[in-house]
């Protein structure tokens, strides 16, 4: 008997208990052989070896699983993975380029927003969402934004800091583009 | 050129962390993040009921599952002898239940399969048996004549008591109480919380047959502890024993103790010659691992009528659950309960306690506090408002009065704690301006005139941290001391090594920042690594907030000896003789000639290249610090709320929190511990309960259930600082984690009751649901004890 992760692979199959799905992770297309009943997050974590995805509570409260589908926050510990299907998924791994960190990641360092970074994956994920929905959220509306996503570490404050400052940082990013748009 | 400190991250400078470059991208490298070659899983079948007697186990439905390599019973370990364990409080805990099942999650039951999802099939397909037990979930019903005995697998247990112990003076204790005008009285139950760090706990197992090496993986606070524990108890040699402890998803206490998972992969991975992981799912964690408090309270104080505290009596019964496992010192059976009114000058004190066994999970960790320092604080500060109250005095003034005054250090605590310093004064003014208390008052009455219900809360108190000194602070007889090592490379960068283990503390960044202090060696220039039992140096491990107290002093002390060892290349390379030369950050120098020096980088190089005649090359060491005290952090939490009268809903409007917790080396890294703690006290005091009904179920079972706060329940929180060197660390520094979790939690309780005064409210236990406010509110009586005890009076 295979294990349920050995069988991502890109070989056709004539398992009966396989799906074949085709899933964009951080803009790689992925096909893959997955049992029906194969999580999203562990399709991520073990089948696809993007191990900054966690599951912390299997029920989806904790939000440390917390992913980008189509560009909405969706805890991936209670989703198929047959369910991403022709979808785009973005993961923590998706937000860094190779020299340069996202600007979420970078105030979350530099305000101290996380402790013991369990829960950051899935914070800046919606973190960002947010951000691309409303690039001047108050602190209320960044409270709001975060109450799927538990942390026990920073008590928040520090949370809600990094995502304002975030904000400022990709409005200011925003308009330095948009000035040297207009110059060139 | 003189090296500016805070440039080279030395201490007192906000470094930003080094562990975040990888936690920011996901490259945390967490226990489920691990996979081995040929990598087995397994998962544990739990009791559905508290207390049962086991008649059989049908195992084997579970082995024809396809891709099941091992099913492993009670039975199974027994003939192993590794069907029970020793608990780090000196009794016993089953691994898989052979006899009975005492706790709703028990393990009694394991399968290894290929993947996770088969291993979780094959659990299912186990058929067990149960005959009914009564269970007893209360201290009450467990010393009730005729309860049932749950340990009835020790030969000399005959009812469920586990210990009776009393400390302090009895008979001054009665001579206060006879000399005093007023005697204040108060009885609470403190609830059982747990933990709960967001990742699990779990293990990797991988026995190699062909070295005969046990590695272990595995989520672990206090690796040493565990390898020494795993000798014993698995009988290997302790050299062929190697854990690991990786990134650790928050710990809080949760990850001391040993569970039987972790016991049982070993064994798997030892049958099957394979790489066994076991991740625990939330309910798993939430129903079966350490959890913490639970402890009925009662006590007395005797008073004059000016306020001044003459005595204190205090009684204890606590419910440990199945199996006395706290992780605790040894010699104190109730951990430093009697570290309560240590901030106070009180003369006479006496505690008893009684801690027993129930149908419920065991633990009794210390859930980010000292071994129930959090109780003792809480109830201290709950006893002084209730005396306050009853006396009419202003609760700010009462503390005034019977604080330990600043020139009255060394003092001996009302429990023979010796305290060594503090200005606690200070910080109950600084909070008190800062939360506006005059005005608050004034504020208060207003709104009364319009029903509104305003109150404030004030918990002061100063707590042991960082067990221990090895007089009196042992695990399994393993003296609590902590260590460091340091290798400074050829070219100045360095290694250290600490027998600690970061869950979110940031060690990587401080540590290289006390190394910075002592030598001027650029933090940057500084890798630390803690956490592998096969490199780090023996140490006790990270909780009781004693990282800073024990091994960062060993980290001063490692990088002292290797400044000695400096000096002397130095004096060799200046050719001038020891006694000449000064020591300025990161140089030495003549001292008639304060241009002419050396750097700790050329000094590092002449120690691989041009050693003195009759001086060993290399320059590294080690230190073993073991304190001559525990260091006594201060903390003052002020907060204010508004109490909906129609719905007992209370709203917190500000929270003051002014810490004094010595030198600080990272304030970035200290706010956030701060903060981090008061939001585990708002969570405590307002929502956080494990629950069990009358069967024993456990009704916190997962996070629909057990209720955390979230950012947007969670207040802010407004900082202020003292500084009051500790006397005896190396660089000054107290332990800080945990102060908030302890201190905080009264200060909400109290300004709930202090909305609430006009009412004759004297105690709401927490936590403090809006239905319980609402039915004192309403009502006008106290709202006691847990449920299913919960009773009005």
């Amino acid at each position: 008997m295979t294990s349920l992760f050995t069988k991502v692979s890109p070989e056709p199959t004539t398992d009966a208990g396989v799906r074949r799905i085709t899933v964009s992770i951080n803009g790689n297309q992925h096909t893959v052989d997955v049992e029906p009943r194969l999580l999203l997050a562990h399709l991520i974590r073990q089948g696809l070896d993007l191990t900054g995805t966690h599951t912390g509570c299997d029920t989806t409260h904790c939000g440390a699983c917390t992913v980008l589908f189509d560009g909405t926050p969706v805890k991936s510990c209670t989703m198929f993975a047959v369910q991403a299907e022709g979808h785009e998924i973005t993961t923590v791994e998706g937000l860094a380029t190779a020299s340069e960190l996202h600007p979420i990641q970078e105030s979350f360092k530099d305000e101290h927003g996380l402790q013991c970074g369990f829960c950051t994956p899935g914070m800046m994920l919606t973190a960002k969402a947010l951000l691309d929905e409303n690039p001047d959220p108050t602190e209320d509306e960044v409270r709001w934004a975060l109450s799927g996503n538990l942390c026990r570490c920073t008590g928040y404050q520090n949370i809600v800091k990094s995502v304002l400052a975030a904000a400022a940082r990709l409005r200011s990013q925003g308009a330095t583009d948009e000035e040297e748009g207009e110059t060139s | 050129m003189t090296i500016d400190e805070i440039k080279i991250g030395g201490l007192g400078a906000s470094r930003s962390r080094v562990e975040d470059n990888r936690f920011v991208r996901g490259k945390g490298n967490y226990i489920d993040d691990i996979s081995l070659p040929g990598m087995l899983h397994m998962e544990i079948l739990r009791s559905p009921l508290a207390h049962a007697r086991i008649k059989s186990i049908d195992a084997s439905a579970a082995w024809a599952i396809p891709g099941v390599r091992l099913v492993l019973t009670g039975e199974l370990m027994a003939s192993r002898n590794l069907a029970w364990m020793p608990t780090l409080s000196y009794d016993t805990q089953a691994v898989l239940a052979t006899d009975k099942v005492r706790f709703q999650g028990q393990e009694v039951a394991c399968v290894v399969a290929d993947d996770p999802y088969i291993a979780k099939d094959a659990c299912e397909a186990i058929i067990v048996d149960y005959e009914p037990l009564a269970a007893i979930v209360n201290p009450t019903q467990a010393m009730a004549d005729g309860a049932p005995i749950i340990r009835d697998d020790k030969e000399n247990q005959h009812d469920n008591v586990i210990f009776d112990w009393e400390i302090g003076d009895k008979d001054g204790t009665d001579r206060a109480f006879a000399d005093a005008d007023v005697v204040s009285e108060l009885e609470l139950h403190y609830p059982r919380s747990h933990p709960s760090p967001i990742e699990t706990c779990g293990s990797i197992a991988d026995f190699d047959r062909s070295t005969s090496k046990l590695t272990l993986y595995m989520t672990s606070q206090a690796p040493h502890i565990i390898r020494a524990a795993v000798a014993m108890v698995a009988e290997l040699p302790e050299h062929m024993i190697r854990v690991v402890s990786p990134d650790l998803g928050g710990g809080f206490g949760n990850k001391v103790p040993i569970y039987p998972g972790y016991v049982v992969s070993i064994l798997a991975s030892i049958l099957l010659e394979r790489p066994v992981k076991w991740i625990e799912d939330k309910t798993g964690n939430l129903i079966s691992t350490g959890f913490g408090r639970d402890i009925y309270l009662r006590g007395q104080l005797a008073l004059r009528k000016d306020g001044k505290i003459l005595g204190v009596r205090m009684h204890a019964d606590s419910d440990h659950g199945a199996f006395f496992s706290d992780a605790q010192p040894s010699k104190f059976k109730i951990g430093l309960l009697h570290s309560a009114f240590a901030c106070y000058d009180i003369p006479a004190a006496h505690l008893t306690a009684r801690g027993v066994y129930t149908n419920k999970a065991p633990g009794g960790v210390a859930y980010r506090c000292s071994f129930r320092v959090t109780e003792a604080m809480f109830f201290q500060e709950r006893m002084v408002q209730a005396a306050a109250d009853d006396l009419g005095i202003d609760q700010a003034e009462i503390r005034r009065l019977n604080f330990v005054r600043d020139d009255d250090f060394p003092h001996r605590t009302p429990f023979g704690f010796l305290t060594d310093s503090g200005q606690y004064r200070k910080c109950l003014d600084i909070g008190l301006e800062a939360i506006g208390y005059e005005d608050f008052l004034k504020e208060k009455q207003e709104a009364k005139k319009n029903g509104r219900l305003l109150g404030i809360g004030i918990s002061t108190m100063t707590e042991p941290l960082g067990a221990g000194n090895s007089r009196e602070y042992d695990i399994l007889g393993i003296k609590m001391f902590d260590s460091a090592e340091l290798r400074v490379h050829m070219t100045g960068k360095a290694i250290l090594r600490t027998g600690a283990k970061s869950q979110g503390q940031g060690h990587e960044t401080t540590w290289a920042q006390i190394v910075a202090h002592e030598l001027g060696i650029p933090a940057e220039d500084i890798v630390v690594e803690e956490g592998d039992t096969d490199t780090a140096p023996f140490g006790m491990g990270t909780y009781a907030s004693r990282s800073t107290p024990v091994a960062g002093a060993a980290v001063s002390m490692v990088s002292r000896k290797i400044r000695a060892k400096a000096r002397k290349i130095a004096a060799h390379l200046l050719e001038v003789s020891e006694e000449d030369i000064d020591w300025e950050l990161g140089r030495f120098f003549v001292r008639s000639s304060p241009d002419t020096g050396v750097t700790i980088q050329e000094c590092a190089m002449a120690a691989y290249s041009n050693v003195p005649d009759g001086m060993e090359p290399g320059l590294e060491n080690n230190a073993y610090y073991d304190p001559p005290n525990l260091t006594w952090p201060f903390g003052c939490y002020i907060t204010t709320v508004e109490v909906d009268p129609e719905t007992g809903v209370w709203d917190v409007l500000k929270v003051v929190a002014v810490d004094d917790c010595g030198v600080r080396i990272n304030p970035m890294i200290v706010e956030g511990q701060i903060m981090g703690g008061l939001a585990e006290a708002y969570a405590i005091s307002s929502m956080q309960m494990i629950t069990f009904d009358e069967q024993g179920n456990c009704v916190g079972s997962n996070y629909m259930d057990y209720l955390l706060p979230t950012a947007w329940e969670t207040p802010g929180f407004e900082l202020h600082e003292v500084v009051t060197p500790c006397p005896h660390h190396p660089i000054g520094a107290k332990g800080v984690g945990e102060c908030a979790t302890v201190g905080g939690p009264a200060a909400f309780v109290n300004a709930v009751l202090d909305a609430l005064k006009d009412t004759g409210v004297r105690n709401i236990d927490m936590p403090l649901l809006p239905d319980r406010v609402y039915e004192a509110l309403t009502e006008h009586h106290d709202v006691s004890g847990a449920p299913p005890l919960r009773t009005g009076s």
